[in-house]
């Protein structure tokens, strides 16, 4: 049983799909004793096309918005039947499904206290339905919803703290990863795992599609957010930042010409400083900058 | 054990012998005293199950969804706004085919807001897929959930049942029932044995995409097992005849003093029991007049409603909610059972009554038999307030 594949090849992500990768470094790492609720999306879409599946272990897909709450019944079955102990549980969907229509069902699971982890992949739009802007698109995004045009440099905000917001339940563990720092992700699902109550790590996962950038260059963008500093990794336990990685801060304009989702930035200096003092100011906040010898 | 008990305790007590691994509720007037009731028996230890207080309705459905998911007995119950917000997973509980249970304390829709009884909210979800069994008393509520879960339960069913009862008028009305002793209801309703469950040990799939190769059977096979139903139900309460000593029939209809009736009132829920005060008296004073009450909708029994009211010359359909813009919904589906047949009523009257909690009083189903004339018609309102609508349109 420990051997079989958890997540087989032969689904149908697109080429240098960052969620298919991530998704399968976190079933890896949880192991084969896994209870896996997806909310639809992609990773959904791709995996799960009747009569095929690419899931090697028990996997229920209900509806966009309830995996949280999915995984809760799983949850209090396993406890009702005495088996939780023996059994993990994931829950896991997008960052629209997780921050945007399930942050309420999120929100829920995390204040009930369920021994439940959960995995939000994060590639910052609604890209199963076309690239629409979610509440985790970044500030000047370019997709269906905010595009770029004569009055807008795209979208309006910043991401959506959803980190933060779930650390504020008070849970023993939050973590950002990314599908550019895999032994990291997987130390991190570990980790989640062997601790005894609500869990929520959020996986940066590239879409070439929709950040419109060459299939080959998944791992290359996702590490230049990272070391940009526009997608700190850190850890929070019990509400207090633990850990982060350290970073020589690279300018973010390395980060945005990889993307077509930012080509309409690359003239435009005003709004590069403006996406520059978001890397800067989570520099600042999460204490990211590596003091570097000399 | 016979007991004067508030109906929501009675649902409670049943739920509990019934022994559900997980129960996840929201709180709704007027159903919040049957889970606070269940509450309190997993606090006190008198019932092992999961109680999974949630942030919504939507996260009840979904949580029992899980449950069920995992192999698990569950229950929830709701009502109005909170059957309305779970609505997207009360279809998808049903197209996962898994037995969940739900009360629906049936009340009136918003807006205006009102906590009153109708059943509007139940009716409106009468395509997803769930059984709807309509209790006219608390006894029947009582006996509908062991019904509901055994049927739900069965290997050739594997769908959800939802059992209505009138808010108010059941949830918080005393009256004597017959609380089913636990040997009896383990011997009637033994412990759940899933056909699939989520389990590391045989990993599968559930919810997958089914695209246009694969979806429209899975709506055939639904309809198939309702269709196939309306004769399980039978089997099922003859059973429930044999350790508990009611009779509920063909758990279709129940026939009320049908024989040679002139005039046959169509209903369903506690007006039946006022309806059948009036046909008493009526019939006392030798009028032949009958109650013909619905108590499955879901599967909608339209065999057996042409063999009750074939040679029935006149009958009025009450329903106690509205579909707006078209003809009531309990009459429609009367209507529709004649149509085309050689025999059936001269005339199929509809009215529409009780809404938002409006007392059907005992005048009120006399005034619906003086109604009920040659003259055909149609979602007639009845116990209207006249002076009202005239504030309303200024007329």
């Amino acid at each position: 049983m420990e051997n079989r594949p958890l997540f087989k090849s032969g689904h149908t992500a697109c080429a240098g799909c960052g969620q298919a990768i991530a998704a399968r470094l976190v079933i890896e790492a949880a192991g084969a004793n896994t209870i896996v609720a997806n909310n639809t999306g992609c990773l959904e879409v791709f995996s799960t096309k009747y009569p095929e599946t690419a899931w090697g272990v028990p996997w229920i897909h209900s509806l966009f918005e309830n995996s949280a709450a999915v995984a809760s019944g799983i949850e209090a079955a396993l406890k009702y039947l005495g088996k939780k102990d023996a059994v993990n549980v994931i829950a896991q969907g997008g960052d629209g499904s997780s921050g945007d229509i399930g942050l309420q069902a999120l929100s829920g699971m995390l204040e009930r206290g369920h021994d439940i982890l959960y995995v939000c992949y994060d590639n910052e739009a609604y890209m199963n339905t076309g690239v629409q802007r979610s509440g985790l698109t970044p500030f000047d995004t370019n997709t269906t919803t905010s595009p770029f045009g004569g009055q807008s440099s795209g979208n309006l905000r910043p991401k959506k703290p959803v980190p933060e917001i779930c650390s504020a339940h008070g849970i023993p563990y939050v973590a950002t990863a990314s599908a550019g720092f895999p032994q990291d992700l997987t130390r991190k699902v570990k980790k989640a795992i062997s601790i005894k109550g609500p869990k929520y790590i959020q996986v940066h996962v590239p879409c070439p599609l929709g950040w419109r950038h060459e299939t080959n260059q998944m791992l290359p963008v996702a590490k230049m957010a990272v070391e940009t500093g526009l997608y700190p990794l850190f850890e929070y336990e019990n509400g207090v930042l633990a850990a982060r990685k350290q970073i020589v801060p690279k300018p973010v304009e390395e980060y945005l010409k990889l993307q077509g989702r930012f080509k309409h930035l690359l003239n435009n200096p005003e709004e590069i400083k403006k996406v520059q003092s978001i890397a800067d100011n989570n520099i600042k906040k999460y204490n990211l900058k590596l003091e570097t010898q000399g | 054990m016979k007991e004067f008990i508030e109906g929501s305790h009675a649902i409670a007590e049943v739920i509990k012998s019934c022994r559900p691994g997980v129960i996840s509720a929201y709180p709704i007037t007027p159903q919040t005293h049957i889970v606070e009731d269940l509450a309190q028996m997993v606090a006190d230890g008198d019932l092992k199950s999961q109680f999974v207080n949630v942030e919504s309705e939507h996260s009840a459905a979904s949580v029992v969804l899980g449950g069920s998911a995992t192999g698990v007995r569950v229950y929830t119950a709701t009502s109005s706004q909170g059957l309305f917000y779970m609505q997207e997973v009360v279809f998808n509980i049903a197209g996962m085919r898994l037995p969940v249970i739900m009360t629906c304390a049936n009340r009136a829709i918003s807006a205006p807001i009102n906590i009153w009884n109708d059943q509007q909210d139940s009716i409106s979800l009468r395509d997803s897929g769930w059984f709807q069994l309509y209790a006219e008393n608390n006894q029947e509520a009582v006996d509908f959930h062991l019904i509901a879960y055994r049927l739900a339960e069965d290997k050739r069913v594997m769908l959800p049942v939802m059992v209505c009862m009138d808010g108010f008028i059941l949830t918080h009305g005393m009256e004597t029932v017959d609380i089913p002793e636990q040997e009896k209801v383990s011997k009637f309703l033994p412990d759940y044995k899933p056909l699939y469950k989520l389990d590391p040990a045989e990993p599968i799939s559930m919810g997958l995409l089914a695209d246009p190769d694969y979806y429209m059977e899975t709506r055939f096979a639904i309809q198939e097992t309702m269709r196939k139903s309306v004769g399980y139900l039978s089997e099922i309460s003859r059973e429930f005849n044999d350790v508990f000593g009611r009779d509920y029939k063909d758990l279709l209809v129940e026939e009320y003093k049908l024989e040679d009736a002139e005039k046959v009132i169509v209903a369903m829920g506690s007006v039946c029991g006022t309806i059948k005060e009036v046909v008493d008296e009526q019939r006392a004073k030798g009028k032949k007049v009958g109650l013909l009450k619905i108590i499955s909708y879901r599967p909608f029994p339209y065999a057996r409603i042409y063999e009750a009211l074939k040679d029935v010359p006149k009958v009025a359909v009450l329903d106690k909610a509205v579909s707006l813009g078209a003809y009531a919904p309990v009459a429609v589906e009367i209507k529709s059972a004649f149509y085309g047949k050689k025999k059936g009523p001269k005339v199929i009257s509809s009215f529409v009554g009780g809404l938002g909690g409006r007392d059907i009083t005992m005048e009120t189903i006399y005034e619906v038999f003086r109604r009920l004339s040659a003259k055909e018609v149609n979602f007639d309102f009845v116990d209207l307030k006249p002076e009202l609508l005239k504030e309303e349109y200024g007329e």
